[in-house]
Parts: C-alpha cells; sequence; structure tokens
C-alpha cells in the first residue's frame, strides 16, 4: 500500500533531472541538474518562497490559537454547546472547492458581501480583494483560516478528554488560578496529541493548493499571488514543464524534510530532558 | 452520561460562562455565514449568481433547485458511490491506525523511529506532482477507473495522520490500566480491545472523521482516476454541473449544501464519543 505513496515519489526524482514537456513527452533525455539551476537563478523563487514561509505561519498560527480557544470553550458545561459544535464544524464539513468558490464570491469587489458589509455597514472604502497584489495575499488566507480552526478544534477538543479531572480537582484544593492551570495542566497534557496535528498541519499548509489557486484565480494578478505549490501547478499543468515542475517539487520536498527533522530533534531533547 | 456528572465540578463561574458563549456565539456566526451564502444562492431562482442585497433569503425564493439536483441529476448515484467508498475507507483507516498506533507508542522495535518519519515524509510532497506518477502506476496495476484503485489511494494519503493521532493519544493513557488487565488474565489482544480501546474513543472519533472527510471531499485523485460516469463521487459530479457552457450556480450550491449534510450528521454522531470522559476516574488507585 504505500507503493502508493513511495513509487510517484522516485518517479518523480527521476523525472526532475529529465526533459520532460510538451514538447519532449515520450522520447526525454537526461539533463542533470538544469532545471534546479534555472529554478535557483530565478529571483522570483525567492519571492514566493518567502510568501509560502508568510502564508504557513499565519495560517497555522491562527488555526490553532483559535482552535485551540475554541476547544477548551465549548468543553464547558454550557447549555446548547452541542448546537454550538455542530455550527462551528461547518467550515471543515463543506468541501473546500466549494468553500473557495464561495469566499471568491464574498470578495467579488461590486457585488461580494465583504464590500457590501465595508461601505454599507461601516461605511469604509471598498477593498479591492482581488486585483491587488496585497489583498489577494490575503484575501486566501482569510479563506484557510476560516476553513481550518474546526479541524484544530476538533483535535483539542479529543485531546482534553485525556485529561483526569483529578488533576483539576487536585489544583483547586492548592488554590490554582484559571490562567495557572491553563499554562501548567490544560496546555502541556493537550501538547502530545496537538504536536502531530501541528507538525502536518504546517506541512498542509505548506503544500496548499486548492484554495489560493480557486480564490486567487490561479495567480491573480499577474502570478503575484502564487505560494510554492500553486506555482509548481501552473508550470506542469499550464506551460506543460513536466520537469521543470518536478525538480521544483523536490526543492520543496528537501524544505520540508529539513523541517520534519528540526522538529523531530526538538522533540527528543524535549523528551530527554 | 457519566462524563457530564463528573464536568459539572469544572463549571467556572457566571462571567466565566457569560463570556465563553459571548466569543461562541461570535465564531458560530464566522462559521455559519459562508454557508448561508451557498443557502442564499440555492434559493435564487435561475442561475442569478450576483446580488447587491445583503438578504440571505431572495424575495422570489424558490426550492426548484433542490428539486432538480435531487431527481433530474444523477445526485442520488454519486451519493451512493461516496458513501460506499468513504464508509470502506474511514473502515480501514481505523482498523489500521487503531492497531498500528498501538504498536507505535507500546513496543520498541527495529525500523519504529524511521517507520513513524517515513509516514510524516509521504505528506511532504507537494500533491501536484504526485499525480502523474500516481495515474501511471495504477495504469500498470489496473487500478484505473475503479473505486478500489481510489479506495486505496485514500487510505494511503489518510494514514499518516490517522496512525500520528492514535499514537499520540495512547502515550496519554497510563500503562497500569494494561498490566491490571494482563494481571487480571487478559491476554495483550484482549487488553488492547477491552481496555485501551474504549479508552481512546475520542481518537477513534478523530480518526473516523478525518478519513471520512479526506475521501469525501477529495476532488484532485479522484479526477485523475475516474472516467466513467457512473463511478462519479460526489466531488466530481458537481464538478460536471459547473458545465463547459454555463455553470447552474443554484443547482450547483444546492448539490453543495447536500453534500455537507452527511458531515454534519456524522459529526453529531460521533459527537458522543469524543465527549464521553470516560478517563474519568480509570485511574484512581
Amino acid at each position: 500500500m504505500l507503493s502508493v505513496v513511495f513509487y510517484p515519489l522516485l518517479y518523480n526524482f527521476l523525472l526532475a533531472f529529465r526533459n520532460m514537456s510538451l514538447y519532449h513527452f515520450q522520447v526525454t533525455e537526461f539533463v542533470g541538474l538544469r532545471h534546479f539551476r534555472a529554478i535557483f537563478a530565478d529571483p522570483s523563487f525567492y519571492s514566493v518562497f518567502a510568501k509560502t514561509l508568510v502564508w504557513t505561519v499565519v495560517n497555522v498560527f491562527f488555526h490553532v490559537t483559535l482552535g485551540v480557544m475554541l476547544g477548551i470553550l465549548i468543553n464547558r458545561p454550557l447549555p446548547g454547546r452541542a448546537v454550538m459544535r455542530a455550527l462551528l464544524i461547518l467550515p471543515w464539513a463543506v468541501p473546500q472547492y466549494i468553500s473557495a468558490l464561495t469566499w471568491k464570491g464574498m470578495f467579488n469587489y461590486e457585488y461580494g458581501a465583504i464590500n457590501l458589509m465595508l461601505t454599507r455597514l461601516l461605511h469604509l472604502a471598498p477593498v479591492p480583494w482581488l486585483s491587488d497584489a496585497f489583498w489577494a495575499f490575503v484575501a486566501p488566507i482569510l479563506t484557510n483560516v476560516w476553513l481550518g480552526f474546526p479541524f484544530m478544534m476538533i483535535v483539542t477538543l479529543g485531546g482534553l478528554q485525556s485529561i483526569p479531572q483529578e488533576m483539576y480537582e487536585a489544583a483547586d484544593i492548592d488554590g490554582a488560578t484559571a490562567f495557572q492551570k491553563l499554562t501548567r495542566i490544560t496546555l502541556p497534557m493537550l501538547a502530545p496529541i496537538l504536536a502531530p496535528a501541528i507538525v502536518l498541519g504546517v506541512v498542509w499548509t505548506f503544500n496548499n493548493l486548492n484554495i489560493v489557486w480557486l480564490v486567487t484565480e490561479g495567480g491573480r494578478p499577474a502570478d503575484q499571488s502564487h505560494i510554492l505549490n500553486t506555482y509548481i501547478y501552473k508550470s506542469a499543468f499550464a506551460y506543460n514543464r513536466y520537469s521543470y515542475a518536478a525538480a521544483f517539487s523536490v526543492i520543496v520536498f528537501l524544505i520540508l524534510l529539513g523541517f520534519l527533522l528540526l522538529t523531530a530533534r526538538t522533540q527528543k531533547r524535549q523528551a530527554g530532558a | 452520561m457519566a462524563g457530564r456528572a463528573g464536568r459539572t465540578s469544572r463549571g467556572g463561574s457566571r462571567a466565566g460562562d457569560f463570556a465563553a458563549y459571548a466569543v461562541l456565539l461570535v465564531f458560530c456566526a464566522i462559521a455559519v455565514y459562508p454557508v448561508l451564502q451557498v443557502f442564499g444562492i440555492a434559493l435564487r431562482p435561475a442561475d442569478r449568481l450576483y446580488s447587491t442585497s445583503l438578504a440571505i433569503i431572495p424575495p422570489d425564493a424558490t426550492l426548484h433547485s433542490f428539486r432538480v439536483i435531487l431527481f433530474e441529476k444523477p445526485f442520488l448515484l454519486w451519493l451512493r458511490n461516496s458513501v460506499l467508498l468513504a464508509a470502506a475507507v474511514t473502515l480501514v483507516s481505523i482498523a489500521l491506525a487503531a492497531t498500528a498506533g498501538y504498536a507505535f507508542s507500546r513496543y520498541r522495535f527495529r525500523g519504529r523511529e524511521t517507520g513513524l518519519q517515513a509516514f510524516l515524509m509521504t505528506q511532504m510532497f507537494p500533491a501536484t506532482m504526485l499525480l502523474l506518477p500516481l495515474y501511471v502506476l495504477f495504469k500498470r496495476v489496473h487500478l484505473l477507473d475503479s473505486m478500489l484503485g481510489l479506495g486505496v489511494a485514500y487510505v494511503a494519503t489518510a494514514m499518516p495522520f490517522c496512525v500520528w493521532t492514535m499514537k499520540g493519544y495512547y502515550e496519554t493513557l497510563p500503562k497500569d490500566l494494561e498490566e491490571a488487565a494482563l494481571i487480571d488474565g487478559m491476554g495483550p489482544w484482549g487488553a488492547f480491545v477491552r481496555v485501551v480501546l474504549p479508552l481512546a474513543a475520542p481518537a477513534l472519533a478523530i480518526t473516523a472523521l478525518f478519513s471520512f472527510m479526506a475521501s469525501w471531499s477529495e476532488f484532485m485523485v479522484a479526477r485523475v482516476i475516474l472516467t466513467r460516469p457512473q463511478l462519479f463521487t460526489l466531488p466530481l459530479g458537481l464538478e460536471s454541473l459547473a458545465g463547459t457552457f454555463q455553470t447552474e450556480w443554484a443547482n450547483y450550491a444546492a448539490g453543495s449544501l447536500l453534500v455537507c449534510l452527511p458531515v454534519v450528521v456524522l459529526f453529531i454522531s460521533l459527537n458522543r464519543f469524543l465527549i464521553s470522559g470516560l478517563t474519568l476516574g480509570g485511574v484512581k488507585g
């Protein structure tokens, strides 16, 4: 079963060193590191890379903080919380391509709900969400934060169930404040179950394709709103530069592998300490 | 219900409850609003996508598009395909992740670290570039245009998260419980099934939801693997409504809402396990 994942990996590595494209589809030849050199010589690689980092950090930050906060709040014995939980899960329940198209509609300059609210309810100037390079980067971030917080909320909710109630009772006897209980009991006890979700969340966000692609219509305006993965997708399926895209994805893979090794080492150090 | 009784002891102050309500209600509104937008589009007659009104329900609302999607389009066929596929993927993922996660958490064996890291590594590759090789591989082993092929691909992609979540959750369960079960004469398998698994219900619920969602709304891989319309899953079916000449927006929106329904139902039915509080008192003594 792992071959479903590992075979494509290997195939892609081989592809990265050949010259497969629309013009060389059947007969390909070995071209060595040509694509890699071309990518590193291209200044847009660095700006897209920087944007991908910002995109990932901002998204994951909001996913985790909102998710943990809502998870803890909704774990309280409040009447009606079952209904609120069902409502809060909605962004996750809606298939991504539908959400992306819906948000694209809401970002419409003239007819979109967001600009209508800004101008009519708050009397502010409309925001050029999809035609300005800066806002066209903010728009998919807003969409993706909306999409992602329920997932972290559910993981938090599951993690909270593994914390024995006795720990809170003991803390109450010792006169701990709510804040102390949060930082000394809840968050450390959540760590083992949140950690893999966060590591994978970083990887998924880094490699996001649907949202950025659909909300910005493939990098509009003028290819200024790409992250690495949409850039690769455009190279492969709009320009048919298969090997170039393959080489590019090898680079992304190596970046993420570096990230993984780093987190693994940090975890090991914490476990050892 | 044992959980609820135990939980009241932790109830915060009145003011705290009020603040919690306020925050939760704000986020409920944010979570629901875009879905309401889709609902509004579904209610519009004809295919009027753009409107400068902020009203959710248009004055000339009609349920026509729901009727069209349910009875005039092959929606029920897509639904059947998706339900069967997602159910199979969910069951297989849970079975594999529950056992593999347990092995990774409790046993020390050669290649344990490597195995765990390898699971994560599979997630690092940009999905776009896996599509072409996946197509070539499936063509070679005759899994193209088959539900089995799609299912295998979904289980393989959902496994890393599922295994890591199960492992993380098992780590929080004290080992004494299994040791006690072993002393009471249960075998290792019995201890796992009768003692550990019930305690791991919240993690199992997360795993189930995740693998269900992974196959329920996945589009790119399905697009590559399935070509016969009889095999279409819901995302492919909906996409075919966004036709080449004119998108049937109202039908598309109505279909989208119907696609979300089973997920919400599944979530509500798994809720019980997520908030079970089964560990309460489990570690006493």
